[in-house]
């Protein structure tokens, strides 16, 4: 394109010089293509090397048994041992609950967001963001200092009575969730913050002046037209719980195990790689299912009204 | 959006937004107080106050050891991902060739994949290949492939309001491609350049479970000796790491963050 050359043609052009600048027009299109697709190879070759041939490798070495053969005796392991079947169980079951209480503490930050005047909501998403940045080692570590036997939750449910002696609030589910939850309610305020800032709110006002109470039209307006985001934020947190590794090994105290741990073992656990390949195909698949189903749906949720 | 309804109506949602973001912050400031308590237990509020869990932490060399493994690691992945993402997304806004799409998405794929699926890759490849495990270039490489995302999101906001035309008009001019980009591209995006190395730097300086898989010994990261020690042995010299940690990896964003919507404000009052 920079060298369209610009002299005037004494009078019409012959066939022969039009054909010789469009060849050169489509020689110049193609350099300039070409050095796009340079530029991004650095990029692409680390990604490649690193990412997307080692997952295509996994997926071979899951279907190779011990002895070198071909079959699927690695992910028959999953269903007929039942510490695996417990183990799905409870990633997914973490997941669901993490997942669950997200929403619940979510949605009115996000919605307070939305509607605040943009000093205010300039503060609050400060107060979101921070924790958003800081470092999920640190978050864990201070969830394990406060939730811990003689810690400030613990001594505080005392004094005020509710419990006589101190309860146990990490090295289980309780401590798991109550960390995980702190790092993904972020994931989710800030999609759904970014659909109910899209939601038009003349259309509140409009049901307002048809006649509706705030509740009613908060309920047959917004909720509907945020639903997109907030599906779009769930899936997020769902999926990151599945694969979720720094808080379950800590506040679970090694009792909690969810699939990354699982995988983890696997590799010192077993001769070969195998079973931990498969594990590991399957948490992709399971991802790749969520984030499919959530794209559709969040298409089809957008479309419909 | 304004609203129609009164303060009053709405208390009961500030009061429970209050509680939600008090849960979100409060609880991993206590790591500060904590960090400079006297005694080994470690309480809140603590019973005295010392410096020892400081000097714990920069007298002994599993810590300091590793935080410079941490920092020369972080940095170069900075550096790293910093050009090879700003080459990728200069070469990728306003293409139209066929293979764009699929290249955007490939880059920007890592954010969708579970790290412990890339750890276990990453490790997979380095031990059959031999001579990255327990190196610098293999905790680079490996840190930069999380750490490329955040680098295209960033540079593509960045690039989208930006008219090629521009450079087009430069390099008519006489500049060649390069100096185009130097004098002219490169001034309009710079902010955004600076967001790519903060975000890449921290990426790395964070990432655990690549650390994990890759590199032991001598060539442990901070966050890999953090997290050891807090499975294995929790000792107070952890809360004077994530107070140090606390502070790199939240308060130079929430600088960045400030500055720029202050950039904002005053453009948005320009242009108004």
């Amino acid at each position: 394109m920079a060298n369209v050359s610009i002299f005037p043609a004494p009078g019409p052009i012959g066939q022969a010089e039009f054909e010789a600048n469009r060849r050169a027009l489509e020689r110049d299109r193609r350099a300039e293509t070409r050095m796009r697709i340079n530029l991004t190879l650095p990029a692409l070759l680390v990604v490649f090397v690193l990412m997307v041939c080692p997952i295509l490798w996994l997926l071979s070495l899951s279907v190779v048994a011990g002895d070198g053969r071909l079959s699927l005796e690695n992910y028959a392991l999953f269903f007929s041992e039942q510490v695996y079947v417990e183990m799905f169980l409870k990633t997914f079951m973490i997941a669901f609950v993490v997942t669950v209480i997200c929403v619940f503490l979510g949605y009115p930050v996000a919605y307070l967001l939305a509607i605040l005047p943009p000093a205010w909501s300039g503060v609050l998403m400060l107060a979101v963001l921070v924790p958003f940045w800081t470092s999920g080692l640190v978050r864990t570590f201070s969830w394990l200092i406060i939730l811990q036997r003689n810690g400030i939750v613990n001594k505080s449910l005392v004094w005020l009575g509710v419990i006589d002696k101190p309860i146990s609030l990490v090295h289980n589910m309780t401590g798991t969730v109550i960390g995980m939850v702190h790092i993904m309610v972020p994931f989710l305020i800030l999609p759904l913050y970014a659909s109910m800032k899209a939601i038009d709110g003349n259309l509140m006002r409009a049901g307002a002046n048809l006649g509706s109470s705030p509740t009613h039209a908060f309920f047959r307006i917004f909720l509907p037209l945020s639903m997109p985001g907030l599906v779009a934020g769930m899936i997020m947190v769902f999926v990151m719980c599945l694969g979720f590794y720094i808080t379950p090994a800590i506040l679970g105290g090694g009792k909690i195990k969810m699939i990354a741990q699982r995988i983890e073992e696997s590799i010192s656990l077993y001769p070969t790689w195998g079973p931990a390949a498969a594990l590991a195909v399957l948490l992709l698949l399971m991802t790749a299912v969520c984030l499919f189903v959530s794209l559709k749906l969040v298409r089809w949720l957008a479309a419909g009204r | 959006m304004e609203s129609y309804v009164s303060h009053r109506d709405r208390l009961w949602l500030y009061i429970f937004v209050g509680l939600v973001i008090f849960y979100l912050v409060v609880p991993m400031l206590i790591v500060i107080p904590v960090s400079f308590s006297s005694t080994t237990a470690m309480t809140f509020p603590p019973r005295g106050w010392s410096l020892r869990w400081y000097e714990a932490f920069f007298g002994e060399q599993k810590w300091i050891g590793s935080l410079w493994v941490s920092l020369r690691v972080a940095t170069l992945t900075m550096i790293v991902t910093t050009l090879a993402g700003v080459a990728a997304s200069y070469a990728l806004h306003q293409s139209s060739f066929r293979l764009s799409e699929t290249i955007r998405a490939t880059l920007i794929s890592p954010l969708a994949v579970p790290s412990i699926l890339i750890g276990v890759g990453i490790f997979f490849v380095y031990a059959r290949i031999g001579g990255l495990l327990n190196t610098t270039a293999g905790l680079v490489l490996g840190h930069s492939v999380v750490a490329l995302p955040f680098v295209m999101l960033t540079m593509s906001a960045g690039f989208s309001s930006f008219d090629m035309s521009q450079e087009m008009v430069a390099r008519s001019l006489g500049a060649n491609r390069f100096k185009a980009f130097v004098t002219v591209t490169l001034p309009q995006v710079k902010f955004s350049v600076a967001t790519s190395m903060l975000l890449s730097f921290l990426v790395s300086f964070d990432e655990l479970i690549i650390s994990l898989m890759v590199a032991s010994g001598p060539m442990s990261t901070l966050s890999r000796v953090t997290f050891a020690t807090l499975r294995d042995d929790v000792d107070p010299t952890l809360a004077a790491v994530s107070t140090l940690m606390l502070i790199v990896t939240s308060v130079p964003p929430l600088l960045l963050h400030l500055y720029a919507s202050r950039v904002r404000a005053r453009n948005g009052r320009n242009a108004g």
